[in-house]
C-alpha cells in the first residue's frame, strides 16, 4: 500500500476549487446469449464452461452480432434522450491483457449507436439536475483474472494467474456523460444520484440485472479540479472498482480532497487510473500510464455496419416502459403522498420497489410497510442498497399474499423473507423447505391447547371466571409448543371454546 | 491399369460413382503417391491417411447401399491448406506458434467438404499465416516447385498448388489475401480461383487480413475448380461478411465455356499491367493468350485502370494493419506455443517471449508495419489513405466492367523464381502480387488459368481473368474456353518418381 495521502478539508476544497466530473458506466445486458456468439450469458458458473471458439478467440472463429443486444442498446439510447445513429460500426480496441481472448476488444469508437442525450437526476432535496450524455455504445466484456501470490493481487509479481472466460463476450453498453460542471459541493451527491437514476431506469427497462455487487453495473469516476471560477479543466484521474452507489459518492469526494491537497501545495495531478478501496474509502494508484495508451482503433472488418431503420427505432421507442420518475409522479398522486413522504420513499430507494410490488398484486400500504421497515433494516444490516437485496418485488408480493390468505403469520412471513434473502428460492419453496406453514389443523392445535390448559389449571379457571384476557398466557404456551407456527387468533378462539367461556 | 493420380476430379468422380473404382482405391493411390514424392516436394505438413481412408470408406459404403453421391465430387481426394481448421487434426498455419495445436472445431469450408463426401488427404504447406509469395516463410521448410525443384511453388498456398502439379491430389483448397491462390497456380501450371469476397465462408479460416482473405478452389482443370467451388460456396450465418445470395452457376458456365465459343464476350486488357518488370516470356505468353481469346470470338479492347498502380502500397498498409490485430491473440494463454513458463516470468513476459519465439521474421515485419500504420497520429496518413485508394481501385473496376465483361492480365510478372532468390529483398517478393492485389482490395472474383510455358525458361505462366463481384461464373466460362484452346500442359511436368529430397 502507498502512504496515506494528505487530504484537504472538504469545505475548503469547494471554497477554492470547482470539481469537474465525467462518469463512465458499463452495463452488462441481460440477453440470453453473448454479444457475438451463442454462449449463454449467465453470471457465475464453473470457470470456462460458457465458452466457444468465438468467445475464446480461437484461431479462425468469427463474431456475429446479437440482434437483441442492438435492440437493447437502441432502447437505452432512446430512454436517455439520445439520437440514434443511422449507420454505425464496431471498431477494434487493441491492447494486450490475458483476460481478453483476442487481445482486442470489439467495441465502438467514433461511430457510437447512440449519442447526445441527457438524464434528469433528482437530488436528495428534490432539486433536479440535468446530466448531459455524450454517448452510449456497444462492446463486449472481458474474462476475469485472478492473480495468485504477490503483494498486490495484480498481474505484476503474481506467482500464477487463473483465467475464467465465462464473462468474455458478455454484451456491454458503455454510457459516458459529458463533463459535469458547476455542481460545487454537491458533486459527489450528483455522481451518486446519476448512477442511481441510471440504475433505476435500466431496471425499469428490464435490459440488465444492474447489480453493482455482481458487476453487471460498473462505474468509473473521472474527477478533476479547476481553480474556483476557472474554465480550463485540470488533469483528471479515473477511479475504477467502485462497487456500490455509496462508493460512487465516497470515491468522488475522496478524489476531490486528495487532488485539492496536492494542488494547494503547488503539485501536479498525475493522469492515472486509481482503484477505490472499499474498506477505508480511499483511492490508490493503478498502473501509471507513462504515455497515453494507444489503442490503435480501426473499424472491425469481421462485422458489417449497423444501420437501424427509422421505422425500427420508432417501434422500439414505443416499447420504452413508464420511466421511474414518471412512475413516481403517478404513485404520489395515487397513494396521496406528500412531497416529503415521496422523497423519503425515493431516498431509501424504496419507491420503485414498492411500486413494482404493487404492480405484482400487493396492496400499497402493505408493500410500503415491508420495504420501508423490515427490508430496509435488512439492507442496513447487510450494508447494501435496498434494491440490491436479493429479493424481488414479486417475491415480496407473494409473501404478502400468503399472510393475507392466512397461510403465514407476520412472524413466519419474516422467516420466509429471510429464507429468500439466504438464497433458498421462491417464497413457496422456503415455506416448504423450512416447514413454515401455519398449523391450521385444529386437532393438532387442540391437543396443544389441552396440554397448556392442563399445565396451568389456575389460568384456565380465571378464563372460565370471565377473565378472558388471561387467555394470553395459554396462547403464549401454545405458540411456544408449536414453534410459532400457529395462527394466534385461531388458538385464542380454541382456548375460549375449550374452557367454555 | 490407369494411373488414378493422373485423372481429373471429374473423371475420378465419374468412375467412383459408377463404381468402377472405389474411393478407397483412389485415396490409397494418392496416399501412395504422396509417400513416394512428397519428400522431394514437401507439399504436405500433415498427411491424415487414417482420416482420409475412413472418409473414403464412408463414401464407398453409401454408394454400395445405393445412395446417391453426396455431391458431384463425393469420394474425390483433396489437399487442404493448413490455414483452415480441422477438428482434431493439426492446423499450424505454417507457424511454430501453432505447431501442436489441435483445433476443437471444423472451419465451414472443412465442414462443407466433409458433407460433400470429399476426402481430405491432409494439410498443405504455406507461408507462415499466409504471408508470403514463395512458401519460404513456412516455419517447417519450403515447398518445391514440381516443374523445377530449385524454384518456388508460389505462395502463400504453394503447398496446395504443388500437390496438384505433383499429382499428389486432384483438388486443393487455397486462400487468397493478395494472390495466394492465383500466383501459386500461375507458377505451377494449375488453376486457382479467388471467389468474390463473401462468396465462401471465412469461419475457421485463420485470419491474416479479414477484409481481404478469401478461400477458394485449386485444381488442374477449370471444370474441376468449378465443381469444388460449388461444394464450398454459399451463405454462412457464422460469417457476418458472407453474402446471402445464390452461388453463381460456375459449373454450368464451365460447361458452356468448354464448347469453345466466346462470341459476344467482351474482354478488357489492363494496360497498367505490362512493361518494365514483366518477364518477356510472360509478356509473350499473355499476348498469345489474348490472341487466342480473340480467335474464340471474344471482343478484346484495352482498358485503363489508373489506380491499380497504387494497389500494392495500399495493400501493404491495410493487410499488415489488420494482421497486427488478428495475430494479437497468439499470446500463449489459451493455446499454441508457450515459452518461459518457468515460474520466474509473469504472464505478460510469457506473452511477449512466446511471440518473440513463435513468429518468423516476415510475420514480425508485418505486425510492426501494421502496428505503426494504425498508431495515433499516423492512422490518417497510412491506414486512412490506403482505404481511400481502395475505394478508387473499386471505382476503376466498376468503370472497367461497364465496358467489358472480364478483365485480363498476366497473373504474376515472372515465372517461378529460385528458392532463396528474393528472401532478403521483401520488396522484390511483394512484387509477385502486383497484378493480383487489386481484386482483393475491391473484393471481386479472379482466376489464374495456365497460358502455357514461357519461351525463355520453359516454366508455366498464368493468365489472370477478373470478373465483377458475384459474377464468378464469367471466370469459368472464359477460363474453360481458353483451356480447351490451349491444350494439355501438365503432362509435361517432370516425372518425380525416384527423386529424393
Amino acid at each position: 500500500m502507498t502512504a496515506v495521502a494528505d487530504l484537504m478539508d472538504y469545505a475548503e476544497v469547494v471554497e477554492r476549487f470547482d470539481p469537474v466530473l465525467g462518469l463512465e458506466v458499463h452495463v452488462e445486458l441481460s440477453t440470453d446469449t453473448k454479444m457475438f456468439c451463442g454462449c449463454p450469458n449467465l453470471f457465475g458458473g464453473e470457470p470456462n464452461t460458457h465458452v466457444c471458439p468465438t468467445c475464446l478467440g480461437l484461431p479462425g472463429a468469427l463474431p456475429v452480432v446479437n440482434g437483441k443486444a442492438v435492440e437493447s442498446a437502441i432502447r437505452i439510447g432512446l430512454a436517455l434522450n439520445c439520437e440514434i445513429a443511422e449507420w454505425c460500426r464496431f471498431a477494434r480496441k487493441n491492447y494486450f491483457y490475458p483476460d481478453m481472448p483476442k487481445n482486442f476488444q470489439t467495441s465502438q469508437y467514433d461511430e457510437p449507436i447512440a449519442f447526445n442525450g441527457h438524464l434528469d437526476v433528482v437530488l436528495d432535496d428534490g432539486e433536479v439536475v440535468r446530466v448531459d450524455i455524450e454517448r452510449a455504445h456497444m462492446e463486449e466484456d472481458t474474462g476475469k483474472s485472478l492473480h495468485v501470490g504477490g503483494a498486490t493481487g495484480r498481474i505484476h509479481g503474481a506467482e500464477h494467474s487463473l483465467l475464467d472466460y465465462n464473462r468474455a463476450g458478455v454484451p456491454l453498453i458503455e454510457i459516458v456523460t459529458k463533463p459535469i460542471v458547476g455542481m460545487g459541493a454537491r458533486a459527489p451527491e450528483v455522481a451518486r444520484a446519476y448512477v442511481t437514476a441510471l440504475r433505476d431506469l435500466l431496471r425499469a427497462m428490464d435490459v440488465s440485472d444492474v447489480r453493482m455487487d455482481q458487476g453487471s453495473l460498473r462505474c468509473d469516476a473521472n474527477v478533476s479540479l479547476m481553480p474556483k471560477g476557472g474554465s480550463e479543466f485540470g488533469t483528471r484521474t479515473e477511479t475504477k472498482n467502485v462497487n456500490s452507489l455509496r462508493s460512487v459518492e465516497r470515491a468522488v469526494r475522496y478524489e476531490m480532497t486528495r487532488q485539492a491537497a496536492i494542488l494547494a501545495e503547488g503539485g501536479t495531478i498525475t493522469q492515472e487510473t486509481r482503484h477505490f478501496q472499499e474498506a477505508d474509502g480511499s483511492t490508490s494508484p493503478g498502473r501509471t500510464k507513462e504515455t497515453a495508451e494507444d489503442y490503435r482503433y480501426f473499424p472491425e472488418p469481421d462485422l458489417v455496419p449497423i444501420a437501424p431503420s427509422r421505422a425500427w427505432v420508432e417501434q422500439l421507442r414505443a416499447t420504452i416502459p413508464e420511466l421511474p420518475w414518471e412512475r413516481r409522479k403517478r404513485i404520489q398522486a395515487e397513494w396521496n403522498l406528500t412531497d416529503e413522504e415521496l422523497r423519503d420513499l425515493v431516498n431509501t430507494g424504496a419507491a420503485d420497489l414498492v411500486a413494482a410490488t404493487v404492480d405484482a398484486g400487493a396492496e400499497p400500504g402493505e408493500a410500503r410497510s415491508w420495504w420501508v421497515q423490515y427490508l430496509t433494516q435488512q439492507a442496513n444490516a447487510r450494508e447494501v442498497e435496498l434494491a440490491d437485496l436479493p429479493i424481488a418485488p414479486a417475491q415480496v408480493a407473494r409473501v404478502i399474499a400468503l399472510v393475507n390468505s392466512g397461510e403465514l403469520t407476520n412472524k413466519l412471513a419474516r422467516e420466509v423473507v429471510q429464507g429468500v434473502l439466504a438464497g433458498e428460492g421462491e417464497p413457496d419453496e422456503v415455506v416448504e423447505k423450512r416447514g413454515l406453514k401455519v398449523v391450521s389443523d385444529d386437532s393438532a392445535l387442540l391437543a396443544a391447547v389441552d396440554e397448556a390448559l392442563a399445565a396451568q389449571p389456575d389460568v384456565a379457571d380465571k378464563i372460565r371466571g370471565g377473565k378472558v384476557q388471561a387467555a394470553g398466557a395459554i396462547v403464549g404456551a401454545v405458540m411456544k409448543a408449536t414453534k410459532g407456527q400457529a395462527d394466534a387468533k385461531r388458538v385464542r378462539e380454541l382456548i375460549l371454546e375449550r374452557v367454555g367461556a | 491399369m490407369t494411373d488414378l493420380t493422373r485423372l481429373t476430379a471429374a473423371e475420378l468422380a465419374a468412375k467412383i460413382h459408377a463404381r468402377e473404382v472405389t474411393s478407397v482405391e483412389v485415396t490409397q493411390a494418392h496416399l501412395d503417391r504422396i509417400a513416394e514424392v512428397d519428400d522431394a516436394v514437401h507439399a504436405f505438413l500433415h498427411v491424415d491417411a487414417e482420416g482420409a481412408l475412413e472418409a473414403a470408406r464412408s463414401v464407398d459404403g453409401d454408394l454400395a447401399e445405393g445412395r446417391q453421391p453426396a455431391s458431384p465430387i463425393a469420394g474425390v481426394p483433396l489437399a487442404l491448406k493448413d490455414v483452415l481448421t480441422t477438428k482434431g487434426v493439426p492446423t499450424t498455419c505454417g507457424s511454430k506458434t501453432l505447431e501442436n495445436w489441435l483445433p476443437p472445431y471444423d472451419s465451414t469450408v472443412t465442414r462443407r467438404l466433409r458433407k460433400a463426401g470429399v476426402v481430405i488427404l491432409g494439410k498443405t504447406n504455406m507461408d507462415e499465416f499466409a504471408m508470403g509469395s514463395s512458401t519460404e516463410n513456412s516455419a517447417f521448410g519450403p515447398t518445391r516447385n514440381p516443374w523445377d525443384r530449385d524454384r518456388i511453388p508460389g505462395g502463400s498456398g504453394g503447398g496446395s498448388s504443388a500437390s496438384l502439379a505433383a499429382f499428389e491430389a486432384p483438388l486443393a483448397i487455397g486462400t487468397d489475401t493478395g494472390g495466394s491462390i492465383r500466383q501459386p497456380a500461375s507458377v505451377t501450371g494449375t488453376v486457382g480461383v479467388k471467389p468474390t469476397y463473401g462468396g465462401v465462408s471465412r469461419y475457421g479460416l485463420v485470419a491474416f487480413s479479414s477484409s481481404l482473405d478469401q478461400a477458394g478452389p485449386c485444381a488442374r482443370t477449370v471444370t474441376d475448380a468449378a465443381l469444388l467451388h460449388e461444394a464450398i460456396a454459399g451463405h454462412d450465418p457464422l460469417d457476418s461478411t458472407s453474402v446471402n445470395v445464390p452461388v453463381p452457376p460456375v459449373v454450368e458456365a464451365a460447361r458452356q465455356g468448354a464448347t469453345g465459343d466466346l462470341k459476344g464476350v467482351r474482354v478488357g486488357v489492363v494496360t497498367e499491367f505490362a512493361g518494365e518488370g514483366y518477364q518477356p516470356g510472360v509478356q509473350r505468353s499473355f499476348e498469345a493468350a489474348v490472341a487466342q481469346l480473340r480467335e474464340l470470338g471474344a471482343e478484346v479492347v484495352e482498358v485503363s485502370c489508373p489506380h491499380f498502380t497504387y494497389a500494392l502500397p495500399a495493400y501493404y498498409l491495410i493487410a499488415p494493419s489488420e494482421c497486427s490485430s488478428n495475430l494479437a491473440r497468439f499470446d500463449a494463454m489459451r493455446y499454441g506455443l508457450r515459452v518461459a513458463d518457468d515460474g520466474d516470468h509473469s504472464a505478460e513476459e510469457v506473452m511477449s517471449l512466446t511471440r518473440e519465439a513463435g513468429f518468423g521474421a516476415e510475420v514480425k515485419r508485418r505486425i510492426m508495419l501494421g502496428t505503426y500504420a494504425l498508431s495515433s497520429g499516423y492512422y490518417d496518413a497510412y491506414y486512412g489513405s490506403a482505404q481511400k485508394v481502395r475505394t478508387l481501385i473499386t471505382r476503376d473496376f466498376t468503370a472497367a466492367f461497364e465496358q467489358v465483361d472480364v478483365l485480363v492480365s498476366p497473373t504474376t510478372p515472372t515465372t517461378a523464381f529460385r528458392i532463396g532468390e528474393r528472401v532478403d529483398d521483401p520488396l522484390a517478393m511483394y512484387l509477385a502480387d502486383l497484378c493480383t492485389i487489386p481484386s482483393n482490395l475491391a473484393g471481386n472474383a479472379a482466376m489464374s488459368v495456365p497460358s502455357g510455358l514461357s519461351e525463355d525458361d520453359g516454366l508455366p505462366v498464368g493468365l489472370q481473368i477478373m470478373a465483377p463481384a458475384l459474377a464468378d461464373d464469367r471466370l469459368y466460362r472464359v477460363g474453360a474456353a481458353y483451356e480447351v484452346a490451349r491444350g494439355p500442359l501438365l503432362d509435361r511436368v517432370p516425372e518425380l518418381k525416384g527423386v529424393s529430397a
